[in-house]
């Protein structure tokens, strides 16, 4: 069966406003909202529209963490995900671990393409994708803001400081969403009662055989350097000479 | 000691500044002997550049024709077979880098840090995290090799050396994958500036209306010798390219000036641009949060400010 394996992070909303806790320990998560990694939201939106085109028969929805991330789930089976893997743990997963874990359902579920979201808006790491990619020794697209299936090929266009590159790539492969892949689709009513008949399969680290490991310790968290406020000028002409005043025009 | 391989991002001709940052940042390791790797279809002029860079102790070339395009899944491998005992491999943070790295460290088995942006010690370092709404510390493990990416809006490119480093051409030692293919790369074409190391950038945001109006900024760009930036908002409504795009998600640049035309300033902006030595924010409307953090704000019609401004700054510094 073509199957897509989609990434589905449990992150703080995009929208709350992050804060060290005053004891350098980390950053307060106690009560705040949480949702998918928007990044990962483009990703599954993807999959989803491969599999409306027929190119793709089922799309699975994976999350690793602790069981509140059965609600991340539940939403991208919503969204149309046919069904859903919970690898369920409480210990820090770092990309690396990540990675191992989803080359391991990769491998289990014979999967053919595996999409991401670029970069989980969290840790801001960007690295899971490629690190699969690698452990599974196939193509990485990485950045995508087109995708087109051809058989046993796709055609990736990736966002890159350049401008647009694109590659051809043979699936299986993995793939790492960029903001303008698409956009993703509401979630409706129905669907979230549909979606609690929907399969989720929990598993624990030793089904897929992976032991993370801590290898970045985090030692501490400092909110980052205040820019002070500046000044505000009236018109052009006190913006020119501020300007002048610092050699900048 | 610490022996650390910097990877080279360049155009086939040119070094991209890029790797002078992250040769500044790998010297900031307590006694680094750094190396430099070319991975190119010819080397001699990209190689020739790097060993020019201060702090540079050799550089080290890998030539294959395939490396004419930088795919991460052919690089990669290449890059692990020249790996030998070095503890510290550094890449930009550039979509090179970040495509790149990762691939290297997990063939490595290798923790990577990604953003690096200041050195505390051989295995400390700090990066940023949440869009940069909190900084975090992170200690590895001494005995193991550690990847890096390393945020070059952090860094001052390391300057020209006083003699040029020895450079040694490796063997290539592995068999490369050829399941990835380079199609095309479509790139706006600009003789201005690049935007990641440009000096002055103008940007704009949705309140610029439309790609038309845009004009009026690569104008102001041209006479003042910048480059042209956008915010999501902008690149998101057709606006301007995706190259250009500030923030978060898009380029994270330390120009001495920017310049924000109608640019509310979502953090995910701002955390793109509080490098900048001066900021300032054009925008209608004063309760815009990117005033917050301007050096110079000016509340008004950007329309009427953008020629106004682009006939009283004169010529370009």
């Amino acid at each position: 069966m073509k199957r897509i394996l989609v990434a589905i992070k449990r992150v703080v909303d995009y929208n709350v406003r992050i804060r060290v806790k005053p004891d350098g320990t980390g950053v307060i998560t106690d009560g705040v909202k949480m949702s998918i990694n928007p990044f990962d939201e483009i990703a599954l939106e993807e999959a989803l529209r491969i599999k409306e085109k027929g190119q793709a028969e089922e799309v699975v929805a994976v999350s690793i963490g602790p069981a509140d991330c059965q609600q991340q789930l539940r939403t991208a089976l919503a969204m149309g995900a046919d069904r859903a893997l919970h690898v369920q743990t409480d210990a820090v997963i770092e990309p690396l671990d990540a990675a191992r874990i989803f080359k391991s359902l990769a491998d289990r579920e014979q999967a053919l393409l595996a999409i991401l979201g670029k970069q989980a808006i969290d840790d801001d790491c960007n690295q899971t994708g490629q690190m699969l990619a690698a452990l599974w020794n196939r193509p990485q697209a990485t950045f995508a803001s087109k995708v087109e299936i051809n058989g046993d090929k796709a055609l990736v266009t990736r966002e890159v400081d350049a401008g647009l590159e694109t590659l051809e790539i043979d699936l299986p492969a993995v793939i790492t969403a960029d903001l303008r892949l698409n956009e993703p689709r509401y979630v409706k009513l129905p669907d979230i009662m549909k979606a609690k008949k929907k399969p989720l399969e929990t598993l624990d680290l030793a089904a897929v055989g992976v032991t993370p490991a801590e290898r970045l310790r985090a030692v501490k968290f400092d909110p980052p350097a205040q820019r002070s406020k500046g000044v505000m000028v009236k018109d052009v002409q006190e913006l020119v000479e501020a300007l002048k005043r610092r050699g900048l025009a | 000691m610490s022996k650390i391989l910097v990877i080279a991002e360049h155009d086939g001709s040119k070094l991209n500044p890029a790797t002078a940052k992250c040769v500044a940042c790998a010297s900031a390791i307590p006694g680094a002997d750094i190396s430099v790797l070319v991975l190119a279809a010819s080397a001699g002029a990209v190689a020739a550049q790097a060993a020019n860079i201060a702090g540079v102790a050799r550089v080290l070339t890998l030539e294959n024709a395939v490396f004419a395009q930088a795919l991460a899944a052919t690089i990669a491998p290449a890059v692990v077979g020249a790996t030998g005992d070095h503890t510290h491999i550094f890449g930009p943070s550039t979509t090179f880098g970040k495509d790149l790295m990762p691939r290297i460290a997990a063939l490595l088995g290798a923790p990577q840090i990604s953003d690096l942006m200041a050195v505390e010690s051989a295995t400390r370092f700090k990066r940023p995290i949440y869009a940069g709404n909190a900084i975090v510390t992170v200690e590895c493990a001494a005995d193991s090799k550690v990847v890096a990416t390393v945020r070059v809006a952090s860094f001052e490119a390391a300057g020209a050396a006083s003699a040029a480093a020895p450079i040694e051409a490796l063997q290539l030692s592995v068999e490369l994958p050829t399941h990835t293919r380079f199609v095309a790369v479509t790139a706006a074409r600009s003789d201005r500036p690049d935007l990641q190391t440009a000096a002055r950038v103008v940007s704009g945001g949705r309140a610029l209306g439309s790609a038309e109006n845009f004009k009026i900024l690569y104008s102001l760009a041209d006479k003042m010798g910048a480059a042209v930036g956008a915010s999501r908002a902008a690149v998101d409504a057709g606006y301007a390219a995706n190259e250009m795009q500030v923030g978060q998600t898009g380029k994270i640049i330390a120009p001495e000036l920017y310049m924000a035309f109608g640019i509310s300033g979502a953090i995910q902006h701002l955390t793109g641009i509080k490098d900048a030595r001066t900021i300032v924010a054009i925008n209608k409307d004063p309760e815009a949060p990117i005033f917050e953090v301007a050096d110079f704000g000016l509340v008004g019609d950007l329309f009427q400010i953008v020629p106004e401004l682009e006939k009283q700054l004169g010529q370009k510094a």
